[in-house]
Formats: structure tokens, C-alpha cells, sequence
């Protein structure tokens, strides 16, 4: 075990189990699993993307490269988790990832014998010839060979929870900074939500032994959070801010750990914003960086100080910062043997080397490891300022390279860093409206410094918000003795000298594609994929740019930085879609008679969000033609009840809805009748139809509008533009009622009787209520509307109820009608008799269609003005050439017409400048006994009775039919005055 | 995005549906119609859109929007900024 007797913020009287490739270990309470696996000596963790080399943990955070683990099994598991970020609990189950058989034993390290074939864009090179392998061959093979965990292929089972939240100030990273910042607004009395992706809140304090006002680190962090508490702020734990977005908003997610969903997506709307993410280690560039053993100073640390866990028995710490001489300090404090401390530059701190020396560490300045040894690491080679090279026998290596500050998230609105000299790193210059970077963030490393900057920029977000900041002293801790800045160094050019530790991208690749002419940094990243693996990289990023500014010779400031886009962390796809999977995908939208119609029989069919009944099948009846045609016959002999409640119902009112609507349709509403129906038709401005429905004047002021089931939001949309934008000086309102009627079609010739047995106290003989009538009726004291109109051809009404009644309304239709036969009849019963009947639905109204097409150019007005006239007139969409509305009818009684096939001339080729224009809407029609279609014919109605081809390349035969008008049943319409 | 409705107060861009340009006057006669509907500029800087709250007042507004950064600095009813 590699778990201290004492010390750490873990508790040792409270072990968990959990597994790890199978093998049974047991850990603390307050453990990640990465530091679990520290504790149990475990040094190989995975393997890594393309080369399989061996890997074990580098750093301690949410920047891990190597450290990829799948979580659980089956359906539920995760594969690419962070180990680092994951605490550890009882029964978890890990398994290492990209590995066979085994982690130890992997077939695919021979790899790495041909890593000088698999250099940057090698699947560009390599595998050109034949081109046809790319596809059967190379990409799977690579694809098999190269990666990450594996998703299981099943749905996901997890739920994934959503939460908005408002603030006045939004905290990000509860480190030191970040706790100054949030008690500083929560003081002032600002609404303040802290987020950290850490369970426990302290950051950097957390790892190093440094005191705040006096108390260690931990507690102080400890107390704060209390103190937020008390003030009411939200304090998120396991929560990653992960994007910025505009109007200051800013998505998070958090871990749930107990029950119900796993995740919750947080959209976070913040009026100020402190970005106190810290910063993050870079890693230094040598011959076998990568090899187990190799880690972070800082993350050897926090394994040592927060977790109680040492990675090895003798450990070397190579830095070019002051930072890693604390950590060398920190492992002698607690009985650690260190071999040795590799100081890059030419002095070494003073007191830190003097004690280091008095314990017997051996201190080289001037130095800078070349090699890591062992595939385990067994030792590092030493090369001082004179070219000798020593050996220095080891299992962990503690490498600090600098730090370089969290950034990312302040670039995410496009915003691209600077490099700053004094600091060696880039700086946010120009950050997103209400965010401010503090502390090491902002390049301000020191603990004082950075409690400080958290303070002040707190205080700033109050002033800010036009607030006064209390009087409270910002927490202090003692400064360190030097600077932090560091004299940093540029990668070694060396063999197996990694940058990319995830996607095993080398010194070599980046010289590579600097040969190759990849000299800018975003080439540089899609070249060698630098940067852009689950980690996006963030312990890679400046070393890899370092590296392209020494192979180019430019300076770093020069070279830039990539841009970062959200998400800084990776975020499952089932979290962004949270609840709306499966049947809660959209909104499901049932008419008030939904449940009767289930119990009829119903099948439904989806319009929009709206479940329409498309047809009632009765025992017995096997398919759905059976039924339909059934339902057709009985309403033509003797009566059809059909919900047509989803229809878009508009009420307008005003002494000018009048003119409203004379300027929304082509046809004149000013003049209609009160107690009347029209069926009206609206035009898009650019004389293409909108749609099409009735208009009824139910008074001088009073006009009710309807349309189609799938247009009723579009055009509601269109009467406010035009109300509101076109002409608002009009007096009219109008305001969709939809959901407020449940609306019944009644139809067939024993329409009237049926409804004269409901009572509705109106007197419906052809005199007193002729077609086209409309009035305002009552049922059972409820208000209802009238309204003789017809869609199939039959005598038929349409009855409107309010819709917390239709369903009673229906059931007494229906125990009125039992004599007369009464059927219930579904979409496909009205789509085949408004077929027979030749009106245009759906498919004829589909955005590249005229009224002049339609057969409906007559009714344009000529004496007003109307949205769609002008442009309507225009000689493209008044060509007779067009193709314009007809009637389709099969010469074979067996042949089937099909919408969607295409319409030739006899003898022509099936070729596209042949086609004469295509069948939109067809059916079986019962009452003539053949296939029937509504096609659009170029010059249709001058070509009745020509035999026309019907080319469906796709699902059939060519059929035979005959054109003609499109009206096939009752051309005269006699049985609607019935 | 956030939409600072004149009606509503402040609300997420989700609730509205945009239209586009608000510059746009519908010709007083038959002329100019091809324009009206079919031309639009392309600015990179502030732009007067129309937005709809289509799940809120149902309003149409015109937006001022710069479209390199999403900036809003400025919302009108629409019927009182064609007045």
C-alpha cells in the first residue's frame, strides 16, 4: 500500500471496496478513484490512443489525459470518465479502456514498432491506394485500433435532469479566489451561486499545506462554504461550468450522486461572472515523458496532502518553478524519500535547496531531465549546463513545467488570448460582457495574491451592480518568498518526447507538420490532432504552440493560441436532451374525445403534434382499406362523425377585422353576411398559397377564422404580422381559440337528423339554415357554433362545442344516432372523400403552389388590395404552362395510382425535362370503384381525357390514367344542398 | 441569447421566432414588391430584425441586434415602431 499511517482529507475509518479491472481494492472515504488507485499502487491505468503505450495517472484533476476509465457495465456504462474527478463509493466498478486482451498485455502496443508510419496525417499517407480499401479496409481497421472507451450500443437508461438558475453573480471555482469572490458578493448581499466540479470545496488549498487567516487551508475553505451557506448563496459542488454563452448565460453540469437522474444540465443566467478556474500544470518534454510513473509536481502533491497517497518509494522532482520545490519539501515532510531535485534554472531558491540538501536530496541546478527510463519508470537521465549526464534511480517523477492559467472559458465567445511575458502564459484580453477573470486565472499564481484578486474582483461585481461592498478584510495568507513567474522551457527535440499525452502527439509530429506547412496553430491542431481529444488539451495546448513557435523560430506571442469553444469539459448528448427523449421528445397534443376515440377503435396518426384518429377498424375488418372504405360508404349513405377539433380556430374581432382579413385573403371577407361561412384562401407576399379554411361572421365585429391542423401556429404568426408590423393603425385584434372548441364534422344525409336529436334549439330546415349558414347555438346551457359547411360533399355541419364538453358532446351524438346508423370516420375516410370531391389539402398546398394552380385564380379579387396580389401577377407564376390541378383516374380497374410518382406524355422518355409535373394526393375511392389521384398537370385543365403515364421509379410499374376535372363524385354538388 | 421583451421583461431567445430584417416597407404600390420580399442586406454589425414572442405576448418587436456578437441594444413593439 502507498497510503500514509496519517494526514490527508481522508477518512481512514470509513474503507470503500470497489474494483479495478476486476482485482478487489479497497480505498477511503474522500477518495477519488484515481487517488484509490494511487493508494493500491496501481501505476498502469490505460493505454494510450494510437501507440497503446502503457500510461498511468499525470495529473490529479479535471485536465487528465491518461487516466480514462469506463465506469460500470452494460447499459449504464461510461466509458472515458475521468478517474481523477470520480469519488469513489462503495461497489464501483472500473475498467481500464483501449487495451487487449488486457491491460498488461496488449497486442496492439506493437504500435509503437511502427510509430514512424503513424506520424502526423499518416491515415492521409499511408493508406491512399487502392481508394476503394479506405472505406472496407484501412478506416475500419484504424478506427478498431486507435481510441478510447467504447459506448455500450444501448439506449441510455440514466435520466438527466434540467435546472435554470438566475444570479447576480456566478462563481467559477471554488478554490481560494473563488471563496473570496462569493463571500464578498454573498456579504453584500448579492445572489451568488459557486460552482466547482470538485465534491469538496478548497481547490489548491485543498492540495497544498498553506493557512488562510490563520486556519489550514481545508478548514478555512471549510468555514467559507459555511458562511456562504448562511447567507443563502448556492454553492454547487461537482458542478463544471462547461460553456459561456451570449446574454451572459452559462451552462453547467453537475454529478447527481443519490438517486433519481445522473445528471443535471444547469443554464445559469448570471448578471456578473468571476472566472477563478486557477490554472494548470504543464508537463515537461523529454524522451519517455509519458511513461507510468511520470506525473504533475502539483498532482504528486495533492495525492500526498489530500488523499495521504505517495505514487512510489523514491521520487524526483524536476521543476523551473518554485512551485515544484514545494512539493519536494511537502514529500520530506512526510517521510518521503526524494532523490533528487532537477531545478532548470541556474539558482535554485535558496531556503527550500538548503533544507532539501540538509536532507539529503541531491540538488542539480541548471539541469533538465532527458530520459525517463524503465516502461516503469525506474530512473530518470540528468543533463546539467556542461553536457553531463547523470542517472538518477526512481519510481515517480514530480515535473513542474509552469502554469498555465484556466483560460478557456473566457475565450469561448471568440475572444483570442494574449500571451503576457511576465506570467509565460495567455491571458484572457478581452473577456465576454460581466466576466472577469481573478486570481491564478488571471495569472496571479501566489495564494496572498490571489485571495486578494478574488475579493477585489467580488467587490468590483457589487460596484458593478451599483451595490456598496461591506467593509469586511479580504483573507490574507502569507506571500511567498519569490515570484512565481516561471523562465519557461521550450520542449526538447527529442525521440518519444510527448506533448499530446491523449492522442500521442510528439515534438516529431509537431516538427513534421511544420515541414509540411501546417505553421499555423489551428492547422497545427487538425494536422496532428493536438488538442483535440476528450481532454481538449489542457495540459497539451502551450507546449504543443511552444514547440511550433521554436520549429518556426517565431516567439509564442507570435504564434498564438487556438480558440476554445464550449464544452470545456466533455457533456453527454443524453444531458443536453434531458427530459425530451422518447415520448416526451415534443409536446403530445389529444382532442377532448382522444379517449372515446381509443375506445372505438381508433388508430392514430400524427399531425404536427396533434394524434389525429386516421381510422376505426371494427372486429373482424384485417386491413386498414377494409375500414376505410366502410367508413367512406357509411357517411355517403348515411351519416359520418369526424373530430375535426385540431383544425386552427382564430378569433378576430374589431370594427376592422373586416378589412384585416380582405388584406390576408384573396377573397372578400367586408361584405360576408353575419351568420355566414366563406371559404377563404391566403397567400404568402410572394403569391405562393399560405394556406387555405373557412371564415365565418359570427357578428359585425366578430369573425372566426380557421386553418389547416399543421399552418394554425404559422398563420396566427401572419394575422399578428400583419395586425401588428403591416398595419397597425387597423383596429382589430385576434387571438387563437384551438384548444377552447372541440369541433365535430357530422356529415352524410342524415346529417340533419342526427343533429336535429341533439339539442341545439335551432331550427335547421334547408330555408331557415341554407349552405353557408352559421350561427351561434346553445348545448345543455353551453355556448356552441354552428356552422353548415362541407369538406366531404355531403350535407354536412360542423358543430363546435367548448372543449372541456366534447367528449360528453360526442358520446351524445353518438347515443342520438344510433338509428341512423352513425360511424365515427378518421383522416383517411375525409383525405379519400376530399379526394373524390377534388379539394386541395396538404399535399396540393405545399409552398410551391398558386391559387391559379389550384383551379382557385378566380377568386382573387380584383377591386382590393390583398397580401400575395402583386407579386401572384407575375408572369412565371401565371404561365399557362404550369402545371395546375387535375383529376387522375386508373384505365385499369386493378392498376393503383400513387402520389409522388411523375406524369409523362405517351411515348416519352422518363427523363426530368419530359416530366409533365406529378400526382400529389391519391386513394382507392369506393363510390367509383378505381384508383383516383389529384395530380398537377402542366396545362391541366385544357388536357381532360388525355391517357397520361404514371413513372414511379421507385415503388412500381408504370400505371395508365385519365385526366380529368377533379371532381369526382356528385360534380354538381348536389347533396351539400340536400 | 436573452430578448429584453418590452412586454415580458427579459426572456430566453427560445421563446421568440425571428423573421428577419425589419428594415423592409411594404410598397404603397404595385412597384417595388421584387425588393420588398426578395432583396436583404447582410450586415456585420447592428441590424433591426423582427422577432415574434411567439410563446409569450404573441408581440412582434423589432430587435436591434448586432450580428457579430449577438449584442442587443435595443427592443421595440413593432406596431409602435412602424407608427
Amino acid at each position: 500500500m502507498n497510503r500514509l499511517a496519517t494526514g490527508g482529507l481522508v477518512e481512514r475509518d470509513k474503507p470503500l471496496r470497489f474494483s479495478f479491472d476486476g482485482r478487489a481494492m479497497t480505498g477511503l472515504t474522500g477518495d477519488t478513484l484515481a487517488s484509490a488507485l494511487v493508494a493500491n499502487g496501481v501505476a498502469l491505468v490505460g493505454r494510450s490512443f494510437k501507440y497503446h503505450r502503457p500510461r498511468g495517472l499525470l495529473t490529479a484533476g479535471p485536465e487528465e489525459p491518461n487516466g480514462l476509465v469506463t465506469l460500470g457495465q452494460g447499459a449504464a456504462a461510461e466509458p472515458n470518465t475521468r478517474a481523477t474527478v470520480v469519488p469513489l463509493c462503495e461497489g464501483l466498478t472500473a475498467t481500464s479502456q483501449n487495451r487487449w486482451p488486457n491491460l498488461r498485455l496488449d497486442v496492439l502496443a506493437v504500435n509503437q514498432l511502427a510509430a514512424p508510419l503513424l506520424g502526423a496525417g499518416f491515415y492521409y499517407k499511408t493508406f491512399m491506394w487502392p481508394s476503394k480499401a479506405w472505406e472496407k479496409l484501412y478506416e475500419p481497421a484504424i478506427r478498431r485500433a486507435a481510441g478510447l472507451g467504447a459506448l455500450s450500443g444501448q439506449p441510455d437508461p440514466d435520466a438527466y435532469d434540467r435546472g435554470h438558475a438566475f444570479c447576480d453573480l456566478l462563481v467559477i471555482g471554488g478554490g481560494p479566489c473563488g471563496l473570496a469572490a462569493a463571500l464578498a458578493g454573498a456579504r453584500a448581499g448579492l445572489r451568488v451561486i459557486l460552482a466547482d466540479g470538485d465534491l469538496r470545496l478548497g481547490g489548491g488549498l485543498l492540495s497544498e499545506r498553506r493557512r488562510v487567516d490563520g486556519l489550514a487551508g481545508a478548514d478555512w475553505a471549510e468555514q467559507a462554504v459555511a458562511e456562504l451557506a448562511g447567507l443563502k448563496a448556492k454553492v454547487l459542488t461537482r458542478t463544471t461550468v462547461f460553456g459561456v454563452y451570449d446574454g451572459s448565460e452559462y451552462g453547467a453540469l453537475e454529478e447527481l450522486t443519490s438517486g433519481g437522474a445522473r445528471q443535471r444540465l444547469w443554464k445559469i443566467v448570471a448578471r456578473r461572472c468571476v472566472l477563478a478556474s486557477g490554472a494548470i500544470e504543464r508537463p515537461l518534454v523529454f524522451t519517455g515523458n509519458d511513461r507510468p510513473g511520470v506525473m504533475m509536481a502539483g498532482a504528486v502533491q495533492t495525492y500526498l496532502n489530500r488523499f495521504a497517497a505517495v505514487a512510489g518509494r523514491r521520487v524526483t522532482v524536476a521543476t523551473s518553478t518554485d512551485s515544484g520545490w514545494s512539493v519536494a519539501l511537502d514529500l520530506l515532510a512526510a517521510g518521503v524519500e526524494v532523490a533528487a531535485v532537477v531545478e532548470a534554472r541556474a539558482a535554485a531558491p535558496s531556503a527550500a535547496a538548503q533544507a532539501a540538501r540538509a536532507a539529503g536530496v541531491q540538488v542539480l541546478t541548471s539541469a533538465h531531465v532527458t530520459k525517463a527510463r524503465g516502461a516503469q519508470l525506474s530512473g530518470v537521465e540528468v543533463a546539467q549546463a556542461g553536457g553531463a549526464v547523470q542517472r538518477v534511480a526512481c519510481d515517480v517523477l514530480a515535473m513542474s513545467g509552469g502554469w498555465s492559467p484556466a483560460i478557456g472559458l473566457g475565450a469561448n465567445l471568440g475572444a483570442r488570448p494574449a500571451w503576457s511575458d511576465a506570467i509565460q502564459g495567455f491571458l484572457i484580453q478581452s473577456p465576454p460582457p460581466g466576466l472577469a477573470a481573478a486570481g491564478a486565472a488571471a495569472g496571479r499564481f501566489d495564494l496572498a495574491e490571489a485571495l486578494r484578486d478574488g475579493d477585489q474582483a467580488g467587490r468590483a461585481a457589487i460596484e458593478g451592480l451599483g451595490l456598496r461592498a461591506p467593509d469586511t478584510p479580504a483573507p490574507s495568507a502569507e506571500p511567498q518568498d519569490s515570484a512565481v513567474a516561471s523562465p519557461w522551457r521550450t520542449p526538447q527535440k527529442a525521440a518519444k518526447a510527448f506533448i499530446d499525452f491523449q492522442h500521442d502527439v510528439t515534438v516529431a509530429d509537431v516538427d513534421l507538420a511544420t515541414r509540411e506547412g501546417f505553421v499555423s496553430v489551428e492547422h497545427l491542431k487538425r494536422y496532428t490532432t493536438l488538442g483535440m481529444a476528450t481532454d481538449q488539451g489542457k495540459t497539451s495546448q502551450l507546449n504543443g504552440h511552444a514547440a511550433l513557435a521554436a520549429a518556426t523560430g517565431k516567439a509564442i506571442a507570435e504564434v498564438g493560441t487556438i480558440l476554445s469553444r464550449p464544452p470545456w469539459l466533455p457533456v453527454a448528448i443524453g444531458a443536453f436532451a434531458g427530459h425530451h427523449r422518447g415520448r416526451h421528445f415534443r409536446p403530445e397534443r389529444r382532442t377532448a374525445s382522444h379517449d372515446w376515440a381509443a375506445a372505438q377503435g381508433a388508430r392514430f396518426v400524427d399531425a404536427g403534434q396533434w394524434k389525429r384518429a386516421q381510422w376505426f377498424a371494427r372486429p373482424g375488418e384485417s386491413d386498414w382499406l377494409t375500414t376505410v372504405n366502410r367508413e367512406v360508404t357509411a357517411t355517403r349513405a348515411g351519416v359520418g362523425v369526424c373530430d375535426v377539433s385540431t383544425l386552427g380556430k382564430i378569433e378576430v374581432f374589431g370594427p376592422d377585422a373586416g378589412a384585416l382579413l380582405d388584406r390576408l385573403y384573396i377573397n372578400t371577407f367586408s361584405t360576408l353576411a353575419v351568420g355566414k361561412v366563406r371559404y377563404g384562401v391566403m397567400l404568402r407576399e410572394d403569391g405562393f398559397v399560405l394556406d387555405d379554411g373557412s371564415v365565418t361572421r359570427f357578428g359585425e365585429d366578430h369573425f372566426y377564422v380557421t386553418t389547416t391542423t399543421l399552418n394554425a401556429a404559422k398563420v396566427m404568426q401572419h394575422i399578428d404580422f400583419a395586425r401588428q408590423v403591416l398595419w397597425p393603425e387597423l383596429d382589430v385584434q385576434a387571438c387563437s381559440a384551438t384548444e377552447q372548441w372541440a369541433t365535430y364534422a357530422v356529415a352524410g344525409p342524415n346529417a340533419r337528423a342526427l343533429i336535429q336529436r341533439v339539442s341545439l334549439d335551432i331550427d335547421l330546415a334547408n330555408a331557415a339554415f341554407p349552405p353557408q349558414a352559421a350561427a351561434k347555438v346553445r348545448w345543455l346551457g353551453a355556448p356552441g357554433r354552428l356552422v353548415r359547411m362541407s369538406f366531404s360533399g355531403e350535407l354536412a355541419y360542423e358543430i363546435s362545442v367548448p372543449a372541456r364538453l366534447g367528449e360528453a358532446f360526442v358520446r351524445a351524438l353518438f347515443e342520438a344516432g344510433q338509428g341512423l346508423g352513425v360511424t365515427p370516420y378518421g383522416t383517411e375516410a375525409l383525405g379519400v372523400m376530399r379526394i373524390e370531391k377534388g379539394h386541395p389539402a396538404g399535399a396540393e398546398l405545399n409552398g410551391r403552389t398558386t391559387a391559379h394552380d389550384l383551379g382557385l385564380g378566380k377568386m382573387m379579387s380584383t377591386k382590393k388590395d390583398f397580401i400575395g396580389r402583386v407579386m401572384a401577377g407575375r408572369p412565371g407564376l401565371t404561365d399557362p404552362d404550369r402545371p395546375r390541378l387535375v383529376g387522375l383516374k386508373a384505365l385499369a380497374p386493378n392498376d393503383r395510382l400513387r402520389a409522388g410518382s411523375h406524369l409523362l406524355t405517351l411515348g416519352a422518355e422518363a427523363r426530368t425535362e419530359n416530366d409533365q409535373g406529378y400526382v400529389t394526393s391519391a386513394a382507392w375511392s369506393p363510390m367509383l370503384g378505381a384508383s383516383i389521384a389529384l395530380a398537377l398537370l402542366r396545362r391541366g385543365p385544357e388536357r381532360y381525357g388525355e391517357h397520361i403515364r404514371l413513372h414511379d421509379p421507385v415503388r412500381g410499374p408504370e400505371v395508365l390514367a385519365e385526366a380529368c376535372a377533379p371532381t369526382f363524385f356528385d360534380p354538381a354538388g348536389e347533396r351539400v344542398r340536400g | 441569447m436573452r430578448i429584453p421583451c418590452p412586454f415580458c421583461g427579459d426572456r430566453d431567445a427560445s421563446e421568440f421566432v425571428y423573421r428577419g430584417d425589419a428594415a423592409p416597407v411594404r410598397p404603397q404600390t404595385d412597384e417595388g414588391f421584387f425588393d420588398y420580399v426578395y432583396l436583404r442586406d447582410n450586415p456585420a454589425g447592428p441590424m433591426r430584425e423582427h422577432w415574434h414572442h411567439a410563446q409569450g405576448c404573441r408581440n412582434w418587436l423589432v430587435v436591434t441586434r448586432d450580428t457579430r456578437d449577438h449584442t442587443i441594444h435595443g427592443v421595440v413593439l413593432a406596431r409602435e415602431a412602424s407608427r
